[in-house]
């Protein structure tokens, strides 16, 4: 039985690691990801509370929440098409004015 | 470490270790006399002889083409990144083999000859050793596994081929493979949601996910209550039948959904940088795609396993099962000889603005039916 | 040691390896690759947690469909590998890491007071195997149909949203569009026109 607060561990380390990409990273794409980085480190924990209290509803939340995230990507990435199409640079350092 | 042993259950382990080989090297025979099949069939359709000198009438002809692929000399382009260059082969192939995990080939208490004595013999080892072991192989069941979400760990395994075709396109650093790749693998998504929807009708009469437990609720009226047959959902189950053979062939990138990797249209598609056995293992990756489709067609449409005499003669569930699986491939093959291939935008159009309302509509029949009869 | 953990420390150490991978790799591609890995090795963990359509539905959307997308992207804009703001800002290499051990302190110090006895799973209507009903599929199918029927409902309308509006936001300037445009900012500085002059009269 391994034991649940070494599945939190995991969730904090991959969390953090996915912060740490997020002000890091310059590339827009990459930065998205490390977001959907984050947003599993939360789901793992979901889930081992949701063994922890034997409730299903720990499971039916990581569901809604990768329904979101799909949605979250397919929105995004059509954004940073956009962008790309009228700033011709990925590189979230030279977005820096509002105007196009 | 003697708790390191004691968690683990090696009855259970080896068994299953035991029963994937037997069924990978039968699987991977199945694929090669595909091949060799195919070029035969084929050849009938077209009027000519097909390969037929290496043994008697060919039939060691897929060992040859081996032999020659592992011997060919093995070109790696310059411009290529090479990581995924390597890299894309292999994720192809590994999806499309691990799919036969849950392939239900036969009942789950098949009486294996000899199975008592073979156990009798293994306990009295193991009390040799001052082990107890407790293994009963009179009866064995024939898949490796039944997952409660057998049917859903297969499209996964679908979904998941999908990157090797687009990054061999991606690295392989020709036009050529790019369009190839990226057509190949867009097609493939948009037939997998019309393949996923139309399943749903035989899961609504069905109301599990567990491959076995499918099959299991086909059996009677002599081997043929199969489910396209069966009340009240053979409408739906019809329906889905064809959006699913069609999908599936969409699917498996097989004529006429063939473009991406037509030989008079885009080289070879994404594969066109590729020889010797990086080849051969996209080329394998196609044949055991097929195969899991056709798997998947018999299991959830044609009964599986069911036939005449499979009550009494437990081995002849294999042998139906089989059958029906080679029709399927067959079926492949013949179209393959006989029709024309789309050109990408119509089949694009019909992949998003046909098969899937059909699929959609398909659905709401399906549960109209369920609800009102089920 | 039993092989409950062994399995486990496998699977974390390759989610973290990935995960590094993602965040520092300058090539988009690998960082996907790397994130595809993360996803797999996050489903085999979902598995050993009894979360088994969770561990599909990963696979099948997530690693399936989401990622595909973000491959797809990366190939059609065609994105090259760049520095990284660390070889722009040298001062920040040596920021990183100090930053990530500190987050992760914290976080750490979180976890270490919740409450983490495990709980024995209800065996639902009799089951014989009770530690395998958590993640099946019957049993998030009752429950999302019944309690969490509404989050359902409107993750789909979401999902419609995002169909429509990527679709809206991706689409190239239609020439119509544009020329419209035109014709309004002409026609509006013709109005300006008569107005200043009407002002002037």
């Amino acid at each position: 039985m391994v034991p649940l607060s070494w599945y939190l561990a995991l969730s904090a380390v991959l969390f953090t690691i996915g912060v740490i990409g997020v002000l890091i990273q310059r590339n827009v794409i990459s930065l998205f990801m490390c977001v959907e980085l984050m947003l599993n480190a939360v789901n793992i924990s979901l889930i081992a509370f949701s063994r922890l209290h034997a409730d299903r509803s720990g499971q039916l939340f990581v569901f809604i929440v990768m329904a979101v995230a799909a949605a979250e990507a397919a929105v995004g990435l059509a954004i940073i098409i956009a962008l790309f199409r009228s700033r011709e640079t990925l590189n979230v350092d030279e977005a820096d004015l509002l105007k196009l | 470490m003697s708790s390191l042993l004691n968690s683990i259950d090696f009855q259970y382990v080896i068994g299953a270790l035991v029963k994937i080989a037997v069924f990978w090297i039968f699987i991977m025979l199945v694929v090669a006399y595909t091949v060799y099949a195919e070029r035969r069939v084929l050849a009938v359709i077209q009027n000519r002889l097909g390969p037929n000198r290496v043994g008697w009438q060919g039939l060691l002809q897929p060992f040859a083409d081996l032999l020659k692929f592992i011997f060919k000399e093995d070109i790696i382009p310059l411009a290529v990144n090479k990581w995924l260059y390597v890299l894309a082969p292999i994720i192809v192939l590994i999806p499309a083999m691990m799919v036969l995990i849950v392939y239900p080939f036969g009942p789950g208490d098949v009486p294996l000859p000899f199975g008592a004595d073979i156990s009798h013999t293994l306990n009295n080892l193991g009390a040799s050793f001052g082990m107890s072991w407790n293994i009963d192989l009179s009866k064995i069941n024939l898949y490796v596994t039944n997952m409660n979400v057998g049917l859903l760990y297969v499209f996964a395994m679908t979904s998941l081929g999908i990157y090797g075709i687009v990054v061999g396109g991606w690295a392989s650093n020709s036009k050529y493979s790019l369009l190839g790749g990226l057509r190949s693998s867009a097609q493939m998504i948009s037939y997998e949601l019309a393949l996923s929807l139309s399943v749903i009708a035989v899961l609504i009469q069905a109301g599990t996910l567990d491959l076995a437990k499918i099959v299991e609720q086909q059996q009677g009226w002599y081997g043929f209550k199969w489910n396209i047959f069966q009340w009240p959902m053979f409408l739906p189950c019809i329906i889905a039948f064809s959006i699913y053979m069609i999908s599936a062939i969409a699917e498996t990138n097989r004529v006429p959904f063939d473009l991406p990797e037509a030989e008079t249209e885009l080289v070879a598609g994404f594969h066109t940088e590729y020889s010797s056995l990086k080849f051969a293992l996209f080329f394998m990756a196609e044949y055991v795609n097929m195969m899991t489709v056709s798997v998947l067609a018999t299991t959830l449409f044609l009964g599986g396993w069911n036939g005449p005499g499979v009550e009494t003669y437990k081995w002849l569930g294999p042998v139906w099962f089989l059958a029906k699986v080679f029709f399927f491939l067959f079926l492949y093959i013949w179209l393959r000889g006989t029709l024309p291939r789309f050109r990408y935008d119509q089949l694009m159009d019909f992949g998003w603005k046909v098969l899937l309302p059909a699929a959609l509509f398909n659905v709401v029949l399906a549960s109209a039916i369920g609800v009102l009869f089920l | 040691m039993e092989f409950s953990h062994i399995l486990f420390l496998g699977l974390a150490a390759l989610a973290v390896v990935a995960a590094f991978n993602v965040i520092l790799q300058r090539n988009p591609i690998y960082s996907a690759i790397g994130l595809i890995v993360v996803l797999g090795s996050l489903a085999a963990l979902f598995l050993t947690l009894s979360a088994q359509f969770i561990a599909a539905m990963q696979i099948i959307v997530y690693a399936g469909a989401i990622m595909v997308l973000f491959v797809f992207v990366i190939m059609l804009l065609n994105v090259r590998a760049e520095e990284t703001r660390m070889d722009k800002q040298k001062y920040l290499k040596w920021l990183a890491a100090p930053l990530f051990l500190a987050l992760l302190a914290e976080v750490m110090a979180v976890v270490r007071y919740v409450n983490l006895t495990p709980q024995p799973l209800p065996s639902a209507n009799g089951a014989a195997n009770p530690q395998e009903v958590l993640g099946t599929v019957e049993n998030i199918a009752f429950g999302m149909f019944t309690d969490y029927l509404i989050p359902f409902e409107a993750a789909s309308i979401l999902i419609l949203m995002a169909i429509v509006g990527s679709m809206l936001l991706a689409r190239r300037e239609k020439k119509e569009d544009v020329e419209r445009i035109e014709n309004a900012l002409v026609a509006q500085q013709e109005e300006e026109q008569k107005y200043e002059e009407e002002v002037a009269v």
